[in-house]
């Protein structure tokens, strides 16, 4: 087993007591592509290959955003991707944690003075978690989730005093 | 009949074509004629039905500062030898219209649509004048690549329409899929009309993830521009910046080191490794083969991650500089490279090898998503998807940059036009690129990595093409001050997209998720 391959069993047992404490099962990721140039797509794949097989841990990628605990955006936010962004985070049930992943969904990125571009996703979104890199690694990304679960716990509190 | 050297091109040119030549001059295998604006579509019907040369891009420039007046460029590829042409016509600024190519050249179609929502160039017969990307709430008489265009000052959201093409009668059904799609992939929208399972129409709208990468990069000096070029399509984005270098190269008459050269030839094709490792493991998805799939994405992970290991980035990023590379393959990452490799084509051997006996996957991809060769030639198509119909082009050999003049390499080539032909020369390019790689590693001398380049002359053109995993990407610099003055990024997808929606044609809809993945093309590129 390479070092890298132990960074991933470490980092998702880690992961999966977390998930199990904060939701009793798996929790589900929708991805969004807001305009990314694909390279973050390769990577969120990569969590699905039998390498990470993000599944074990208790990480499901799903299809639709009506199933998904957490949205995980990539890109800078198209001009045309404005409204299908909007409607899928509509779509999710609450509490709903934004993931803004890559350098372009944080800030815009390179793209940031493209004439169809915004900068970033928390123009749009209430954003809970940013994941820097140009991708990030598959490693940065279960990481990031680890924050999302965090605040998806806390969340999740603090709906319950409300009651 | 073939055309002889480049010069009698023009010798032999139609008397009414040759009356409308204004200039025309041959720089080593690069013809240039400039014909009146009248003459652009005569004379561009008549390298593709004469000379059978193929439609690399048509694309315009504005220059109404220089001349008053808007340049178009329709650049072709000669079928033999690696000669350019490029026909150019200027168009006044107060008279912004010229005769359509698309009645002729249905290729291109999308160009014209492009050149006309980016610089108001209205093509006068064109059958589809609907926009292309900016259809979005995008006011009209807003055209973002004139140099008069302001992108620092966001543009107002209009009330807009667009009209799909209806298929009406009855028990036809339009299936609205996207652009948020159920996989992990990239926003596209795709409008089916199906008479129950059949297809019987297949819109395709994309433009989602339209950016202004063209008008970004005016603004970027050239090494800003290199990474830009890697961020056009992130899986091909070595490929991309490669064309990128190799253009502002050209222009400032650079010479790259040889070290260099065998260098990017060893990173290209060990980005299309492992892009191809995931077509082929979509493939295998898509018909139900879950363990082979897998297969190949272990297989692609380990491409991946020899990739970080050689140049620190999982995607060859940062690895391209104007003039070389930055990164050098040392004695030990050869030896890391060759044992990768050694292993990868053991288990890839095992993973074809299912792959080629299953009869459930067989019967899944066999005469699905048939493209004919006819299709393929007037569509224009390029890359794997070309050669699975029968159409022998290949940039690396065709035009060949880098160090592929001095390597030897086959190019596979299908004639069935379906999901098989384009799975099966998808995994020949693989053992392909492994031999490159190991050739490039034997013969690649000692030296130095970048050269330095200073002089980029402004009001200069440069060209390059290079083979991505998609086929031929072209960029096109016409140099600025220190800056591009106008960039055009010719990604593979954008001539292949529309072979799509002729793919899927008659195929039942659960097959359309294997079709699209054998096409396997990029949102991004296209959209830019």
């Amino acid at each position: 087993m390479s070092k890298d391959e132990k960074d991933v069993e470490t980092l998702g047992k880690e992961l999966r007591a977390k998930t199990m404490k904060v939701l009793g099962r798996s929790m589900a990721i929708r991805e969004v592509d807001a305009g990314s140039c694909n390279a973050c797509e390769v990577e969120v794949n990569s969590l699905t290959s039998s390498i990470y097989d993000i599944e074990r841990f208790g990480l499901h990628i799903v299809a639709s955003p009506r199933h998904a605990d957490a949205l995980l955006v990539t890109g800078p936010v198209t001009r045309n991707m404005e409204v299908p962004l909007l409607k899928t985070y509509e779509a999710a049930p609450s509490p709903r944690i934004v993931i803004a992943m890559g350098a372009c969904a944080i800030s815009g990125g390179i793209f940031k003075d493209c004439y169809a571009c915004n900068e970033g996703v928390s123009e749009f979104l209430p954003v809970d978690v940013l994941i820097p890199g140009c991708p990030p690694r598959p490693q940065a990304i279960i990481q990031g989730i680890m924050v999302a679960l965090e605040k998806l716990e806390s969340r999740k509190r603090g709906a319950s005093c409300q009651k | 009949m073939m055309p002889g050297p480049m010069n009698e091109l023009v010798e032999d040119l139609p008397s009414i074509l040759a009356s409308s030549v204004v200039s025309s001059s041959l720089e080593a295998n690069h013809l240039q004629i400039e014909v009146r604006k009248d003459a652009l579509a005569g004379m561009a019907a008549h390298m593709i039905g004469h000379c059978h040369a193929w439609l690399i891009s048509e694309h315009a420039a504005d220059l109404r500062e220089r001349d008053g007046t808007f340049h178009i460029y329709v650049i072709f590829a000669l079928p033999k030898g690696d000669g350019i042409i490029t026909v150019m016509s200027k168009v006044d600024g107060s008279d912004p219209s010229y005769r359509s190519l698309t009645p002729d050249i249905y290729a291109a179609n999308w160009f014209e649509r492009e050149m006309m929502e980016g610089f108001g160039l209205l093509p006068s017969g064109h059958p589809d004048l609907r926009p292309l990307r900016l259809y979005d709430s995008w006011p009209s008489g807003v055209y973002p690549m004139r140099k008069d265009f302001d992108p620092s000052v966001p543009v107002p959201r209009v009330p807009t329409g667009y009209e799909f093409r209806h298929v009406e009668g009855e028990g036809i059904f339009e299936i609205p899929v996207g652009p948020v799609h159920a996989g992990v992939i990239e926003p596209g929208h795709f409008r089916f009309s199906v008479a129950g399972e059949p297809v019987i129409n297949l819109e395709v709208r994309m433009g989602y993830v339209h950016k202004g990468i063209e008008k970004l990069s005016e603004s970027l000096p050239y090494p800003r521009g290199v990474m830009l070029s890697e961020r056009i399509s992130g899986d091909n984005g070595f490929t991309h910046s490669l064309a990128y270098c190799q253009a502002i190269e050209s222009i400032a008459g650079a010479d790259v080191p040889e070290r260099a050269r065998y260098l990017r030839t060893a990173f290209s094709e060990m980005e299309r490794i492992y892009n191809h490792m995931g077509d082929i493991g979509g493939i295998a998805l898509d018909t139900a083969f879950g363990v082979g799939a897998q297969m190949a994405y272990v297989l692609r992970e380990r491409m991946l991650s020899l990739n970080e290991r050689i140049t620190g980035s999982r995607f060859l990023r940062s690895v391209n500089c104007i003039g070389g590379v930055r990164k050098d393959i040392d004695m030990s990452g050869k030896r890391s490279i060759s044992t990768e490799l050694i292993g990868l084509k053991l288990d890839f051997d095992d993973l074809v090898g299912m792959m080629t006996e299953m009869p459930s996957l067989l019967d899944r991809v066999e005469t699905t998503g048939m493209l004919s060769d006819d299709a393929a030639k007037n569509l224009n198509v390029v890359g794997p998807i070309a050669r699975a119909s029968g159409i022998d082009r290949d940039t690396r050999r065709d035009h060949p940059y880098a160090a592929y003049k001095d390597l030897s390499f086959s190019v596979p080539l299908y004639r069935e036009g379906d999901v098989y032909a384009r799975m099966m020369v998808k995994i020949e390019e693989v053992l392909e690129s492994i031999s490159l790689i190991e050739q490039a590693m034997d013969r690649m001398p000692e030296g130095q990595l970048c050269a330095k380049v200073v002089d980029v002359q402004a009001g200069r053109i440069g060209m390059s093409l290079t083979e991505t995993h998609r086929g031929e990407a072209m960029h096109w610099v016409m140099s600025g001050e220190g800056r591009p003055w106008r960039h055009k990024v010719r990604d593979p997808s954008f001539l292949n997209w529309p072979a799509i929606e002729v793919a899927v044609m008659g195929n039942i809809v659960p097959d359309f998720p294997v079709i699209n993945k054998s096409f396997n093309l990029s949102y991004s590129g296209n959209d830019l």
